[in-house]
């Protein structure tokens, strides 16, 4: 019984920093029809960024609580200082074209970019101590749990809420989906399409840039943090479906429980449990759970 | 609107001269490559030798990319046929090289075998997707076996050619001479591929696969034959690569070593063998003068690079001279 329930609270909490990643995927696939391999990179820019800012705020003696603070004033750092810069001179000058040559830009962007957090902030790990302290311990039967881990719960459901109604319930809002159905439609409607283009992608950077933030305190900061999350927050967007918010959700729950299962019961196989899940979704639903199926050209 | 023309269009009749004309000069270029071996310095044969191995990798790659799809999990293949060859020699005592390279070979079409009829029915980004996670789940199980060394891989001894043993001067200009001829034959048999009528059909595909069906081509059995093509020459690839090294370990089935073979073929394009050879040159020699010359900076100089090839040669860089050629046929 112990152990199902930290199956449970660990799935759920590593689901939770991964829905709000994949979230920001999910929407930029959904926007710019672009798969951003270069989304882990964000994902550790955003780590980095909290690492530093939370740690000048120590310096100031702000209090412990001003951390959390500083973990999302980094998320809107990066987001700000690195989402125009990517979309206007770089990404910009190859939409429409193929989608595995877009992956491939992304590529070329996750690479510049690995070196240049390497530059800014140097091989040696950081570590972000303060915040998980914060929120103290829970007790559930006879375990301890910490209560970052319910905290970080708390902030994926919010952001996912938000996201949703800020999509379905807010003009801007209905103007991205009008451009996700059709760019064109929507340009001779009046919308700025390239302005909504710019918006989009940089609300997926801050997505990533938040989760790599909140989840500073959980892990190293160091070289190589992108790496695993691209790969990651893929097989999430896949199993869901790509460009869907209920899919990212069902998604990083799947693959959240999948590898706290693997984790606790059957360690062996932790590394590779989220790419069998994966493969058998797309064996199973070919364009993922929540995709609706697509008309074949004749 | 477009006037139709009453008499039916010219139908491109593949050139027959000219492709023996294309082979005898591949052959040729074979030959000077394995000559010329003899008077490069040691690095240049190393990084020619990558290259060639590397580049069967990305061989099949744009085998299926001419089909319209891009596998991100060629990894899975490469590491197959590498371990495959590590171990024979290890194991089973074989030591010949052009042995190990088809046993690479082979052991990557078995492990291929049963996911072909499965990924030959998906498309776009959930191909490239599927079969990365197959190459994940790879890399996932080789890092967990201790047998085959865990993360840290293992060594492999100095392979042998014909029943020689190789003598350490020699030894490196040998294999480099055998992956050479290996890659070029592949390569050869590529460009006679690519023009046979299952090439044909595979073009057809990326047009427009449910008019190839109508006309009663199979979609799937092209697909999934491919699929297969491109595994035999990735473990071959593979094969070949440790070889060289003397080393392997699980990164061979890492994303971002799939990533690397899917940059050659796009930065080759679909309509050239010879780009593709000459992309995964230019890869090895960007990286190694970049790791030589900016140590701390060598992916972010690989990320500039790709970028503007990308910019500036879309359509790789066997469109340099195929389109050209293409426009010439018409006039």
């Amino acid at each position: 019984m112990n152990t199902a329930i930290t199956i449970l609270i660990d799935g759920l909490s590593y689901a939770s920093w991964l829905f709000i990643v994949a979230l920001g995927l999910t929407l930029v696939f959904g926007v710019l029809k672009i798969l951003n391999i270069a989304h882990g990179s964000f994902y550790a820019l955003g780590a980095y960024a909290a690492a530093s800012l939370v740690g000048w705020f120590a310096t100031l003696n702000f209090a412990p609580q001003w951390s959390l603070v500083a973990m999302l004033l980094a998320a809107i750092a990066v987001a700000l200082i690195f989402a125009p810069l990517t979309e206007r001179y770089l990404l910009r000058f190859f939409y429409g074209r193929d989608e595995v040559l877009l992956v491939l830009v992304t590529y070329a962007l996750f690479l510049i970019l690995e070196d240049v957090t390497k530059l800014i902030w140097g091989a040696n790990p950081y570590y972000v101590s303060e915040p998980y302290a914060l929120f103290g311990n829970v007790e559930i039967g006879t375990q301890v749990y910490v209560g970052y881990d319910f905290m970080l719960m708390v902030i994926a459901v919010i952001v996912g809420l938000a996201v949703w109604w800020g999509l379905n319930c807010t003009r801007h809002g209905k103007i991205v989906l009008a451009v996700i159905h059709s760019e064109e439609v929507a340009a001779s409607m009046g919308v700025n399409v390239s302005r909504v283009y710019l918006l989009a992608f940089s609300a997926g950077i801050f997505l990533a840039a938040l989760g790599g933030a909140f989840t500073a305190p959980l892990i190293s900061v160091q070289p190589g943090v992108s790496v695993g999350v691209i790969i990651v927050s893929f097989a999430v967007v896949i199993i869901g479906g790509l460009g869907s918010i209920e899919g990212a959700a069902i998604g990083a729950l799947i693959v959240g429980l999948a590898r706290s299962f693997a984790v606790h019961v059957m360690p062996e196989i932790e590394l590779f449990s989220i790419y069998i899940v994966m493969a058998l979704v797309l064996i199973v639903r070919p364009e993922g759970l929540f995709q609706r199926i697509q008309a074949r050209k004749i | 609107m477009q006037s139709i023309p009453l008499t039916p269009a010219p139908v491109a009749v593949p050139y027959a001269p000219r492709r023996t004309l294309a082979l005898l000069v591949g052959i040729a270029s074979i030959a000077a490559l394995i000559i010329g071996g003899a008077f490069m310095p040691r690095w240049l044969v190393f990084l020619l030798t990558m290259a060639a191995s590397h580049g069967l990798v990305s061989l099949g790659i744009v085998l299926l990319m001419r089909g319209g799809v891009v596998s991100f999990g060629q990894g899975l293949v490469f590491s197959v046929g590498g371990y495959a060859a590590a171990l024979t020699f290890n194991k089973l005592g074989i030591t010949d090289a052009l042995g190990l390279a088809l046993m690479g070979g082979v052991a990557a079409l078995v492990v291929a075998a049963p996911f072909a009829p499965l990924l030959a029915r998906y498309r776009g980004i959930f191909f490239a997707m599927l079969t990365l996670a197959l190459s994940m789940v790879c890399y996932g199980a080789l890092v967990k076996t201790n047998a085959l060394g865990g993360s840290d891989g293992f060594n492999m001894g100095r392979p042998t050619l014909f029943g020689q043993t190789l003598a350490d001067e020699r030894v490196a200009y040998v294999l480099y001479g055998v992956t050479i001829a290996v890659a070029g034959i592949f390569a050869l048999m590529a460009h006679v591929y690519f023009h046979s009528t299952r090439g044909l059909v595979t073009l057809a595909v990326r047009e427009n696969e449910l008019r190839v069906e109508y006309l009663g081509g199979s979609v799937k059995q092209a697909m999934g034959i491919n699929y297969l093509l491109a595994a035999f020459a990735g473990g071959v690839g593979g094969a070949l690569t440790v070889m060289s090294l003397g080393h392997i370990d699980p990164n061979f089935s890492f994303w971002t070593t799939s990533g690397e073979f899917v940059f050659v073929a796009i930065l080759a394009g679909w309509q050239s063998v010879l780009a593709v050879f000459i992309a995964s040159t230019l890869l090895e020699v960007v990286r190694s003068f970049s790791s030589l010359y900016f140590p701390n900076t060598w992916q972010l100089s690989l990320g500039l690079f790709l970028l503007v090839m990308i910019r500036f040669l879309p359509r790789g860089i066997g469109s340099l001279w195929v389109d050209r050629s293409a426009k010439g046929d018409r006039s």
